[in-house]
């Protein structure tokens, strides 16, 4: 109950500031990158967090999810042609991932992340060069649907999906393949199904993205989706905490913050982002979160402290 | 026919730029099975430290290359020392997303100190430019020069290996670390020194590349560095016969596909290749099974 | 009534013969146990037969149902669910999970909701997960583990850690439980304690229990039958008794102590 109050209250906030103006349009900008970074690192969470899978080719499949549905919608400039292309994108995508998981995902950690990363680099070869793609220069004009509600519930519907999904016996098989792969087998567990699941689930995710990207920034080209997007997507990942879905959240929020902020130095910004990333690595590998996520039952614990501190009135 | 000569001549000189790197890249693997995402990086400071010896210090090219390659080793055993080492025992994931912070840190540093901007090697001179012509094939002194420094290398890299202490520490240490500790081996030092050799070579490599193809920039390291380390892969991850093999296929893969397919798909096809070989024989060419004990 | 056949089964790693056409056999009910010199295969043979290898050649039966299931070159987890579950020598629980998903996980066959159910969290999903959860803890408390259900595995004193294994083994109801070294490192109170689980789980869950133990009292006391496997080769077999007296039998492994036990 507490959930959907929350919810609903965070919708509406927003909502009425963008009715009324009062959210600049590069604000604006900014929480369209901050949800659609939420959707990418929580379906990637998925797949290297929860299910020890590591891929660095995340952004292919984004990249998958953004070509159809703005293909689809160029050629269907309505809301249906949008949602349709959403999906399609989003289908399309996992197709790949399940094309692509089923050969590669009985490769140990860092053979599969190369393997990921070779996939990716080859669906941006391609899309660089196919002619209905427009190749190098991209696809522009691509019609615009995505507003805050939309935004708000594919983010929603993404974000508790995958996070009932962990939370049931199959999100449970898929983190027991991280944990111990050998004696999860032993326990009956299909290691391989679910490996493949995970990276459905999380391909799919990640087309939803990629489509909602396209229908708002209404201009797409293949360089955007390369290792660099997906190093991107696994920063806040690990900032966030591999296995910690909230933390994934926040870490989509802290850095789209930073990375604002840093707007106006661009080169000393990826040199802060790299140092950053191996300093959390050496410091604090678990990230913001670890695996814990955040309850609004820390909030309670938080204020009872505050409440026995102050001592009674 | 003589066209595809000629392809087999760029095909070996290309291929010798890949199996230096893939050297480094099998090496690092062998010993602490880490896919050192920063090795290419490295492979690019040396062509700017050769850059920077040829233009403004107007030093000649193998003084040059030798300075470059003493940049590389002592690069090499810093980063180690800086980022990999305090990860010694911590998950593969993080060690790899360490390095490739690394990566970037060294790509974006370099950009952020000498611009994006691509810089053009130095003219050269008297012996270097010339060339042979057998037939109707043309064979440059650089190509010559190039393949000749690569199989040096290569020899001298066998012979530490084989014959020196320092070499059978490292197989040691490959094969097992902690035994090699309890034999007194010192794997601090065996795991530098191979950083060490491994980005020598790398920095070779730069500097040969920058001789040969002339300009350098900031990210040229990224996408040879991912070929090389297909290439060690195909040869055989940890094996070091494997990479010099697996450099030689691939550039004779990639000037093939480019000469006489689409040049477009010339990258795609060395990707399809690392696919196809992880699915097929992940252990690559001259690599054995090993299994996990249970 | 037999349950497994194990026959001739052979597995050579490179130029080492780890096990070599081993033969044993299980009737249903029996508490057998498996010993042997450091090294002599015991635990390749259960990795050979829970799927982690695949024996060169041989066959292994299990019978369930009056029906003959052939398990040599299946995975891992589809011979757990034929009713083969066991534990590991080097405690292989899931670490950084709590006691009662460790066991939840092992549940998971049981579980017949998919995956729309849980996306979305209906109905019929919260009512078996109730169950997965309490039935869960009904098995933890025959391990005294219920009261640390929502320890961290890792958390766990050692003897606890060792019995969890066996309960998470447990849990994916086998007909079949493979235990590997239960008692290693525990004291004499501790190993009188497995004794007397061991004992009670065969007799609460119809169990068929092969047991690989160094700890020859445990062996001795419990076991009705015994294997003797040594370079990979079944040496002996019999009763206690016929064991310990086994010329082989004592050269090989047990030496003259054998009268301690």
């Amino acid at each position: 109950m507490k959930k959907l109050v929350a919810l609903g209250l965070t919708y509406a906030i927003i909502q009425i500031l963008i009715m009324t103006n009062l959210i600049s349009d590069y604000i604006q900008a900014t929480l369209v990158t901050i949800c659609i970074n939420i959707i990418l690192a929580v379906s990637l969470n998925l797949i290297t967090g929860f299910t020890g899978q590591f891929s660095l080719g995340h952004a292919g499949f984004m990249s998958i999810g953004a070509y159809i549905c703005a293909l689809i919608t160029m050629r269907n400039p309505t809301v249906y042609g949008f949602l349709i292309g959403v999906f399609a994108g989003a289908l399309a995508a996992a197709l790949m991932g399940f094309l692509v998981g089923l050969p590669t995902l009985r490769l140990r950690g860092d053979y599969l992340a190369i393997a990921t990363l070779g996939m990716s680099e080859i669906i941006r070869i391609i899309f660089l060069n196919l002619e209905i793609t427009n190749g190098a220069a991209g696809l522009n004009g691509i019609p615009q649907f995505v507003n805050w509600t939309w935004l708000f519930i594919f983010m929603t519907a993404t974000v508790l999906g995958i996070s009932n999904f962990i939370k049931s016996s199959h999100g449970r098989a898929c983190i027991s393949i991280r944990e111990d792969e050998i004696a999860a087998e032993a326990m009956g567990i299909d290691t391989i199904k679910y490996k493949v699941i995970a990276f459905v689930i999380g391909s799919f995710c990640a087309g939803i993205a990629g489509a909602l990207y396209a229908s708002y920034f209404y201009f797409i080209k293949p360089d955007l989706f390369g290792f660099l997007k997906s190093v991107d997507i696994l920063v806040i990942v690990v900032s966030g905490g591999m296995g910690s879905i909230s933390g994934s959240i926040l870490a989509a929020i802290l850095l789209a913050l930073i990375s604002t902020y840093l707007q106006s130095f661009p080169e000393i910004r990826m040199v802060l982002y790299a140092a950053a990333l191996v300093a959390i690595m050496i410091f604090r590998p678990q990230g913001l979160m670890g695996s814990r996520e955040l309850s609004l039952e820390l909030f309670g614990k938080l204020g009872d402290s505050l409440k026995s501190k102050k001592g009674r009135v | 026919m003589e066209g595809l000569l000629q392809q087999v001549v760029n095909g070996i000189t290309l291929g010798s730029i890949y199996a230096l790197m893939a050297l480094g890249y099998t090496m690092v693997y062998g010993i602490i099975r880490l896919i050192n995402f920063a090795h290419a990086d490295v492979y690019m400071i040396g062509a700017y430290v050769g850059y920077f010896c040829m233009t403004f210090l107007k030093l000649g090219f193998l003084p040059s290359l030798v300075i470059a390659m003493f940049v590389c080793t002592v690069l090499g055993i810093l980063i180690e020392k800086i980022a990999y080492r305090p990860l010694r025992n911590a998950t593969r994931i993080s060690v790899l997303i360490t390095a490739i912070g690394v990566s970037l840190f060294l790509e974006y540093g370099m950009m952020f100190f000498v611009t994006a901007n691509v810089r053009t090697y130095p003219e050269m001179t008297g012996i270097m430019a010339r060339s042979l012509k057998l037939g109707n094939i043309v064979v440059s002194m650089q190509q010559i020069i190039l393949v000749s420094i690569t199989i040096i290398l290569m020899i001298l890299l066998q012979f530490i290996v084989k014959k020196t202490k320092i070499g059978k520490a490292m197989r040691a240490v490959s094969m097992d670390k902690d035994a090699a500790e309890l034999m007194g081996i010192n794997v601090d030092s065996t795991i530098s020194f191979t950083f060490g050799l491994g980005s020598a070579l790398a920095g070779a490599a730069g500097v040969l590349v920058g001789v040969y193809y002339n300009t350098i920039n900031p990210l040229m390291g990224t996408v040879p560095g991912l070929k090389a380390f297909i290439a060690a892969v195909f040869g055989g991850i940890g094996i070091i016969p494997g990479a010099m093999i697996g450099g030689y296929f691939i550039g004779a893969v990639e000037v093939l596909v480019a000469g006489y397919g689409n040049s477009m798909y010339r990258d795609a096809v060395v990707f399809a290749i690392l696919i196809l070989i992880l699915i097929v024989k992940p252990s690559g060419l001259l690599g054995k099974n090993t299994r996990e004990k249970v | 009534m037999t349950i497994l056949d194990v026959k001739k089964v052979t597995k050579s790693f490179g130029g080492l013969t780890a096990v070599a056409k081993a033969s044993l056999k299980l009737e249903k009910g029996e508490l057998v146990g498996l010993i042997g010199p450091n090294g002599a295969g015991k635990t390749t043979l259960f990795n050979l037969l829970t799927g982690i290898y695949t024996p060169d050649s041989g066959t292994i039966s299990l019978y369930r149902d009056s029906q003959e299931i052939m398990l040599q070159g299946l995975r891992p987890n589809k011979i757990c669910n034929a009713g083969l579950a066991r534990t590991f020598q080097n405690i292989r629980l899931f670490k950084d999970l709590t006691v009662l998903e460790n066991v939840l996980i092992a549940m998971h066959k049981n579980v017949k909701y998919g995956f729309i159910p849980s996306f979305l969290h209906l109905p019929s999903y919260k009512r078996q997960e109730e169950e997965l959860i309490n039935d869960s803890i009904e098995l933890l408390k025959i391990f005294n583990l219920d009261d640390k259900k929502d320890e961290l595995a890792k958390n766990l004193p050692y003897g606890e850690q060792r019995h969890l294994e066996i309960a998470r083994a447990l849990a994916t109801n086998p007909s079949v439980l493979l235990l590997d070294e239960p008692a290693a490192g525990m004291n004499p109170a501790e190993t009188a304690e497995l004794t007397r689980i061991i004992k009670e789980i065969r007799q609460k869950f119809d169990l068929t229990i092969l047991l690989i133990e160094h700890d020859m009292s445990l062996v001795m006391s419990i076991c009705e039958r015994i294997y003797v496997l040594d370079y990979g080769m079944v040496i002996a077999s019999g009763t206690p008794e016929e064991i310990r007296s086994n010329k082989r039998v004592i050269e090989a492994y047990l030496g003259e102590e054998v009268n301690n036990a």
